[in-house]
């Protein structure tokens, strides 16, 4: 745990200090998906790097989630590249093998958590490793506990996914995303589905990832998180790419009408959340 | 009631009870056994897509839940030996019943395969598992639970529906209850027993549902 924390920051040091030099942990090219017709991503562009927290921000049906999800391949993108630690990968026609192997060095956290009902808190983080990269039992559980233990999950291995409140669900969901020590994790609006009183824990756990120095592309609508946790703030809107600046000059200095609008129309947010 | 018919009733009992659970509960529960088999195999490749195979399920369904029971066991024990195919009539009714179950029971894990949310397949892809990981650890599963109250329903159907093969001199309980109506000359009570012998059956067979179902809520998944 102590050695995990360790490497993590570490890692955040190399992510900070060299960031212009080195090549980006994650990047998208050209990204273009539609919908019966109706096109939601016209060419999007997008990197992260090491180390980096970006916070991809926009009204509804921006097309934040379905990059997201074009990302990992969950959704089959029309044209674009994934570049994923130098190697790439056109996402129009990657094959299942290929959208596996990216799905394996990559975690995701859905909206709605999606655990594995039929498997205990301990089974849904210990799945991945078991089943899918054959880690031996005893060495994945050991591994699950740790992942648990940082979301403060631990002490609920045992139980079943429907005995937990949403807040819970998600921060095993943030556990099982970790624990295959994936190069990125991708965040899909994980704290909608909670009640605010919720959220605070699940945006907690992300922060403590984010010091941790964990690659993390987050959509979301908490502005607090994307203001105070991360580093850089992506803004979209009818499917492309607005605006893109660091947090504090994305908040601070607007870059132009359309971010200012957002940002009003969503300053309530600003005053009342911690994070 | 005279003395005579409550000693033909007491005599009669095990002569029905004993064919019950030595061919009627076997009978069923093997057929069954293979209903699951073929039904799990057929609503799989309707749910994957499978090109072909999927086609092939549905013609299947379609005749045997198209057709009745009675008239598939005919066609099996008196019809294919016009083919050259001569069956016993023991493994005539394990195939038919078999067949025939599957068929409903395909349509019941189909619908429980559909009822596993999607978000349970994009979050075993997204930890690294294949599709056919996948479909073996999360989602099978889940639609077992699912269908476990309807296919426990499709077993004590398949347990009452064993009488017909009666038709095709399979020596089960119904077929026992026929011989000694014929040799006694006794017809109602003797039904009534039979009758009895099955409500008996299908009750303890309920109760095994309830017992299970009530196991497998302890174990999550309430809902299915």
């Amino acid at each position: 745990m102590a050695e995990m924390l360790n490497h993590g920051a570490e890692s955040r040091a190399v992510g900070r200090g060299d960031a212009p030099a080195q090549p980006p942990m994650l990047a998208l090219t050209g990204v273009r998906k539609s919908f019966g017709g109706t096109e939601v991503l016209h060419g999007v562009d997008l990197s992260v790097r090491k180390g980096e927290v970006v916070a991809v921000l926009g009204p509804s049906g921006s097309g934040k989630t379905t990059l997201l999800r074009c990302a990992n391949l969950l959704e089959r993108a029309d044209a674009g590249t994934l570049e994923l630690a130098g190697e790439r990968l056109d996402l129009a026609s990657a094959t299942p093998r290929q959208a596996a192997g990216v799905r394996r060095r990559t975690g995701f956290v859905f909206q709605g958590y999606n655990l594995f009902r039929n498997r205990t808190v301990l089974g849904n983080v210990t799945e991945g490793l078991v089943v899918a990269r054959k880690v031996p039992r005893a060495e994945a559980e050991e591994r699950a506990r740790a992942c648990l233990a940082r979301v403060g999950m631990d002490d609920r291995c045992d139980a079943y996914p429907e005995e937990l409140s949403g807040g819970q669900q998600q921060r095993v969901a943030i556990a099982r995303a970790m624990a295959t020590d994936p190069e990125i994790i991708f965040f899909d609006e994980p704290t909608s589905a909670l009640d605010p009183e919720l959220t605070g824990e699940v945006l907690g756990v992300m922060r403590q990832l984010a010091e941790d120095g964990m690659t993390m592309l987050v959509v979301t609508h908490e502005m607090g998180f994307a203001r105070n946790v991360a580093d850089r703030v992506v803004f979209m809107e009818d499917g492309a790419v607005v605006a893109e600046a660091s947090a504090r000059t994305f908040f601070d200095q607007p870059a132009n009408d359309r971010v200012r609008a957002f940002l009003h129309h969503t300053m309530g947010h600003l005053g009342t959340c911690s994070f | 009631m005279d003395s005579g018919l409550v000693t033909l009733l007491v005599d009669s009992f095990p002569k029905i009870l004993i064919p019950g659970l030595m061919v009627t509960l076997p009978l069923a529960l093997v057929s069954f056994a293979f209903a699951l088999v073929i039904a799990v195999a057929t609503a799989l490749v309707q749910y994957a897509n499978v090109p072909v195979l999927k086609h092939v399920a549905r013609l299947y369904i379609w005749i045997v839940r198209g057709t009745p029971l009675f008239v598939q066991l005919y066609l099996v024990y008196f019809g294919l030996p016009d083919l050259g195919i001569m069956l016993d009539s023991l493994p005539t009714a394990v195939i038919v019943l078999s067949v025939n179950t599957g068929a409903y029971a395909a349509e019941t894990m189909r619908a429980a395969l559909e009822s596993v949310p999607a978000g349970q397949l994009e979050a075993g892809f997204c930890v690294g598992m294949s599709y056919l990981q996948v479909i073996r650890r999360i989602v099978l599963p889940q639609a077992f639970r699912t269908a476990f109250p309807p296919l426990s329903n499709e077993l004590i159907s398949l347990v009452k529906d064993t009488s017909l093969v009666a038709s095709i001199l399979v020596a089960e309980m119904f077929r026992a209850a026929q011989e000694i109506v014929s040799r006694e000359w006794v017809t109602m009570p003797i039904y009534l027993e039979v009758a009895a012998i099955y409500l008996l059956f299908s009750t303890v067979l309920t109760w095994l549902q309830r017992m299970g179902e009530r196991a497998l809520a302890r174990h999550g998944m309430e809902r299915g």
